[in-house]
């Protein structure tokens, strides 16, 4: 779950990482009065999508005036295909230098990851390796004070500045393990001779340790179908085409898609109803299917955890409480084959084995009823 | 010989009492697992399968010596069942959970490293030795003995295959799932060296997808150390980029994990990259010859 900049920088301070003065508004009115009591300010949009600066979502205002027209035309403005709500004002603090640092995890070493650069202020992306200090943590050793030092010292950070470092990184790492982020980032870490302030957050919470994190703020950027799926424990991503595909699994369910796009057809979605799903899954993940109005539907199901006569008991179940006038295409295979396949059969529906064969015959159905690519 | 697991393997099931638990242990004994106990807390003395059920792991450990353990835990308590069992001097822990929180993965791995234990996942199916010891979810009938190590970031694509590769005649010396998420004990330099070292194991099949580097890590690890012909399949070729495909691990952002990059660094590791699952059964016989 990303975080917007200001529910970060509040995170930050209470973690006493030092962070600009500012507040959060959403009218021009509110706007004007925090330039006055900030005496000139940066007008910054809050939204979760990057490149904010690059499409005219930041400006520095000296005026009141300045401000409410600044803020007036950032909120009726739309980055990366999301409305602005809300501005944050801030108190302009021009720094030394920027710095970036952030903390992350790193799958390859599995373990955390420290990095930190003299070269703030920019895509990190287009950083040279070189510049950039990349600093494994050890999760039985945690975070101490050498750690900062040796980064200071690869940084070339001198002076008084790598104490404010030492606790800075200390609070960040303290941050990062209470509220499981999986990425903290601060670009530009502003260096101010002895001080350094974050003046910019990105701070993104692990989905999976959401259960035990409740006090954090919920920031939802889902589509309404995105939103249903997950409340139901599937994984939904709409594509937009023709065939809709529901699978048990992300590999094979993205197998299946690059076989749909091989036959010519365009996949509608991507739905992975996962792993051992029982018969409530499964008939809710068949009826969010039905409720995209696809031309056709092609369910392929290898089943290990997955129970084949569970996942056929639940597709027989929809079908004949809500009639299903779509075609669709069943392959069906695993544990509990014979069983589900009975029950199929049973209700007059043809089961095939080969996944090869099901998704070109769905292809090639989804083309009969004007689809294609 | 075979790798990680063996006919020998003695096999503890955490979480044994549990549905899953309790029909994954079912399915593991027919296949010819040796399951010596499962351990849920506050079920001492009950028996499910035959196999006897203690509190502990230790406590199981004193009665019945064991090399592995399967976690049937629940996400929330998987990081306490996985130390425990470390702890208790297990050396192959296989981590079946998913939405196991990263920071207790980290942890886990942390543990693991320093008592020098092989992990498994989280979020995959298992492992198995063909024939010998299957320690997953997986069903059991397509992992029958022969010349073909597979590994997998997947699990159901990977069945997918296993199950193509049989019908072509070709049974697998083990296969291994390294699970979907950002963190995992294995990656497929692990597996593959393991592989290499196998004289049983002639060919071996990566089961890959979009998302993440780990494909890229092995197909520079390939080029240096593996001699077996190794043949690829990479999932989530028609995937829009910037969207999250379920795993942790299948997001492509800024070029990365790309199923372009994937596809070339394999190719020029020598590594044949089959375009559709069922090609590959195809290409690996061709490696034999």
């Amino acid at each position: 779950m990303k975080l917007y900049e200001y529910m970060g920088k509040k995170l930050f301070a209470d973690y006493h990482i030092p962070i600009p003065r500012g507040r959060v508004v959403e009218t021009e009115e509110e706007a004007s009065k925090a330039a006055v009591e900030l005496g000139g300010a940066v007008v910054k949009s809050q939204v979760l999508t990057g490149k904010r600066g690059k499409s005219g979502g930041i400006s520095f205002v000296d005026t009141p005036e300045e401000a409410s027209r600044e803020a007036s035309r950032i909120l009726q403005m739309e980055i990366g295909g999301e409305q602005v709500k809300n501005v944050l004002m801030e108190e302009k603090h021009p720094p030394e230098k920027e710095l970036y640092l952030a903390l992350t995890v790193d799958g390859e070493a599995r373990r955390p990851l420290v990095l930190a650069s003299q070269y703030g202020g920019m895509d990190i992306e287009e950083v040279p390796d070189e510049h950039i200090v990349k600093w494994p943590l050890d999760a039985l050793v945690g975070y101490h004070p050498y750690i900062a030092r040796e980064i200071c010292h690869q940084l070339g950070i001198e002076g008084k500045a790598v104490k404010s470092f030492i606790k800075l990184l200390g609070s960040l790492y303290q941050l990062f393990k209470e509220k499981d982020a999986e990425l903290l980032e601060i670009n530009p870490l502003g260096w101010y001779g002895e001080e350094l302030i974050a003046l910019d957050s990105k701070v993104v919470i692990d989905d999976d340790a959401l259960y035990r994190q409740k006090d954090l703020p919920q920031v939802e950027e889902k589509t309404d179908m995105e939103k249903k799926a997950s409340q139901m424990g599937l994984a939904y991503v709409d594509l937009g085409g023709d065939v809709a595909v529901m699978a048990n699994g992300a590999g094979i369910t993205m197998a299946t898609l690059d076989l749909v796009q091989h036959f010519g057809g365009t996949p509608a979605n991507f739905l992975d109803f996962g792993g051992g799903a029982g018969e409530e899954k499964t008939a809710g993940a068949l009826e969010l299917l039905l409720g995209t109005n696809p031309r056709v539907i092609l369910i392929n199901i290898f089943g290990g955890i997955t129970r084949c006569d569970v996942v056929a008991r639940a597709f027989v179940n929809v079908k004949e409480r809500q009639g299903i006038a779509i075609p669709f295409f069943f392959r069906l295979v695993g544990t509990n084959e014979e069983e589900g396949r009975k029950i199929l059969e049973e209700a007059g529906i043809e089961v095939f084995q080969s996944m090869k064969e099901a998704v070109s015959r769905a292809v090639e159905e989804s083309k009969k009823q004007g689809g294609g690519q | 010989m075979a790798i990680y697991v063996e006919d020998k393997t003695r096999v503890i099931v955490q979480g044994i009492t549990g549905n899953q638990g309790s029909f994954h242990a079912s399915q593991m004994l027919e296949y010819g697992t040796k399951i010596v106990a499962g351990v849920t807390p506050g079920k001492h003395g009950e028996v499910v399968h035959g196999v006897p059920v203690y509190n502990t792991v230790s406590s199981a450990m004193q009665e019945h010596p064991a090399d592995a353990s399967v976690l049937f835990t629940p996400a929330p308590f998987a990081k306490d069942a996985a130390l425990e069992a470390l702890e208790a001097g297990i050396k192959i822990l296989v981590l079946i959970p998913e939405h196991i929180p990263l920071n207790d993965a980290m942890e886990i791995m942390a543990v693991a490293r320093y008592r020098g234990a092989v992990v498994v996942g989280p979020n995959t199916f298992g492992l198995v030795s063909s024939g010998k010891c299957k320690i997953g979810i997986m069903p059991n009938r397509f992992f029958t003995p022969g010349p073909v190590g597979v590994v997998s970031r997947s699990g159901t694509l990977c069945y997918e295959i296993v199950g193509q590769l049989k019908n072509e005649g070709l049974g697998t010396t083990t296969v291994v799932g390294l699970g979907g998420d950002r963190v995992v004990g294995q990656h497929f330099t692990d597996v593959l060296q393991e592989f290499e070292k196998d004289p049983e194991t002639r060919a071996a099949v990566l089961v890959g997808e979009i998302g993440g580097s780990a494909e890229e890590e092995a197909a520079a690890y390939v080029r240096e150390n593996i001699s077996i012909p190794v043949v690829a399949y990479i999932a989530g070729k028609s995937a829009p980029s910037g969207k999250r495909m379920g795993h942790a691990g299948a997001i492509i952002e800024r070029g990365r994990g790309s199923f372009e990059s994937k596809e070339t660094s394999l190719s020029e590791s020598g590594i044949k990259v089959a375009d559709l699952p069922h090609k590959i059964p195809g290409l690996v016989k061709e490696a034999l010859e």
